[in-house]
């Protein structure tokens, strides 16, 4: 059986869990004072998400860089290679809010799109 | 010389929501002076996501909640005017401002309000010895080089203070590349969000310090390594306790302070524990027809906030124009915080012009567990409520209604406390 150490982020009390695992699976959740810690500590120590926003380079515009991010939350484990794949993409000016710059990142199924609007310079 | 009902000083989430709101009370002559190139302020560079939970019932990042609300002003039609910086504002309200088509120009407002913002703790306010080379950032000025001018200021990195700006730019900087060594907080508690120690710094694997700070910079002429210390219950550091870290860069995330020279100069008052304007329960400050919302009002954890803030700031502004209020006595009850509570905002309540409700925020000066938080009013005890964790980097605020507060004989105190039972 492995035990995992958690906070919950749910609210400001912060509770420190402990968890579980027996071959992967989780036997049981303590130190949580509700449910949401308990939903929280399950999905965090099965399968971790989230989402992740960076910026890639913009060709031609006001700026040289524009933010993006996941459109969903993705496995924590897709993080590093999704930035990686992140590094190699320029854009052109203009560029719009929700414009797809990176088709299925990492391979998560997830698309990154922009989350500003950059015009031509 | 121009003339508009409403003069917003700044355009950042809490100047576009005040501006938002007093066009929707049916005043049409706004204008917004904003010194960037465009508006949104901070949220600008603010890329991460958690915004607009409250506001939009879905996670933003701070470009997008900012293109929300500036597509409203924009639909609305409210004038704006950016790369312009504002000089002086008159206690006649003649506002002076300056930019590179008009040079020097005033304007005469109706009533204004105050959104500038608030500005990084600096190093030169931290006491830091050693020597001044290249490679200390205030976390902000990180966050802009970063996530707006796309460049990365230094490859191994130690931050200062743990504000929710430095928790961010540490993850920031880690997915860029760079090596974030240590987050060090003189405090014996973080002054970020709980989610953001977790998410930033537990999820990278970054150590977070408390109770530590630095006690040296060494490098001539780029960083090459900080002193970390411990501290004791006085803060002062305790000898033998130093470690050395080598780094090329020093972030500084210690803090943030409200701009208020121009309310300065203005003569508004100021309160010396937000550094923000006093204000009544129509966010107005000490000056008649001068409000003011957001971040230089006193600093938000949530721009969800700044937004509700700054919405009542407007409408309060427009209600100011449409009446003129003369100067006559009213019922005025001050609100005061006492036993861990450092401030209310707002100062005092004049029952006779507040809403059917009244958000009173406030912060407590230490971390609380298991306590109750109280209103008194005068003598009776209007609102007792249990909170089981009360911090310093946590805003919290109660709520008093019109009914409970009508009546009251003037000079009544409001008084929000903690209590242990």
């Amino acid at each position: 059986m492995d035990t995992r150490e958690l906070i919950c982020i749910g609210c400001p009390m912060g509770c420190r869990m402990t968890v579980n695992m027996d071959k992967g699976q989780v036997h049981s959740v303590s130190g949580n004072t509700c449910k949401r810690g308990d939903a929280y500590a399950r999905k965090e120590v099965t399968n971790p998400t989230r989402i992740v926003t960076s910026t890639v380079r913009v060709e031609g515009g006001v700026l040289p860089v524009v933010s993006v991010k996941t459109r969903e939350d993705i496995p924590k484990g897709k993080i590093f290679a999704c930035m990686e794949a992140l590094a190699k993409v320029t854009v052109q000016a203009p560029v719009a809010i929700g414009d797809v710059v990176l088709p299925d990142a990492a391979g998560t199924g997830v698309d990154v799109v922009a989350t500003k609007n950059v015009v031509e310079a | 010389m121009k003339r508009y009902d409403i003069v917003i000083i700044g355009g950042g989430p809490a100047g576009l929501a005040a501006a938002l709101a007093a066009r929707e009370q049916g005043i049409h002559e706004v204008l917004i002076l904003e010194r960037d190139r465009e508006l949104g302020g901070i949220l600008n560079q603010c890329i991460h996501n958690g915004f607009g939970l409250h506001t939009f019932q879905e996670e933003l990042t701070g470009p997008e909640y900012a293109a929300r609300f500036i597509q409203r002003v924009k639909d609305a039609r409210i004038e704006y005017q950016l790369s312009t910086m504002v000089l002086n504002i008159s206690p006649e309200k003649i506002v002076t401002a300056m930019n590179r088509e008009e040079g020097l120009f005033e304007i005469e407002a109706g009533a204004v309000v105050l959104a500038m913002g608030c500005r990084e703790r600096s190093r030169g306010a931290l006491n830091i010895p050693g020597y001044r080379p290249a490679g200390i950032f205030s976390a902000g000025t990180a966050q802009r080089l970063v996530n707006m001018e796309g460049c990365l200021p230094g490859r191994e990195v130690v931050i200062l203070g743990s504000g929710d700006i430095g928790l961010i730019m540490a993850r920031r900087m880690t997915l860029e590349g760079a090596k974030v060594k240590v987050v060090a907080e003189l405090m014996p508690y973080s002054g970020g969000l709980k989610r953001n120690i977790v998410q930033c710094l537990d999820d990278y694997g970054i150590p977070l310090k408390l109770s530590h700070t630095v006690v040296d910079i060494q490098g001539r002429e780029r960083v090459e390594g900080v002193t970390i210390a411990q501290v004791g219950a006085d803060r002062r550091p305790i000898p033998g306790t130093e470690e050395h870290y080598t780094c090329d860069t020093l972030l500084l995330s210690c803090g943030l302070i409200p701009e208020n020279e121009l309310s300065r100069e203005l003569g508004v008052m100021i309160s010396p524990v937000t550094a923000g304007p006093v204000v009544n329960e129509s966010l107005e400050t000490s000056i008649p027809g001068v409000f003011a919302c957001g971040n230089v009002l006193h600093v938000h954890d949530l721009v969800d906030f700044v937004s509700q803030e700054a919405a009542s700031a407007g409408a309060a502004a427009a209600e100011y124009v449409k009446q003129r209020p003369g100067e006559d006595a009213e019922v005025t009850l001050p609100v005061k915080g006492k036993g861990g509570v450092r401030y209310t905002v707002p100062s005092m309540i004049r029952p006779g012009r507040m809403q059917e409700e009244q958000v009173i925020r406030f912060r407590v000066g230490d971390v609380y567990r298991n306590q109750y938080i109280s209103l008194y009013v005068g003598d009776e005890r209007l609102i007792h409520r249990k909170r089981p964790v009360m911090a310093p980097g946590e805003m919290e605020e109660l709520k008093v209604t019109r009914e409970q507060l009508s009546g009251c004989p003037e000079g009544t105190e409001l008084l929000v406390v903690i209590e242990d039972k």
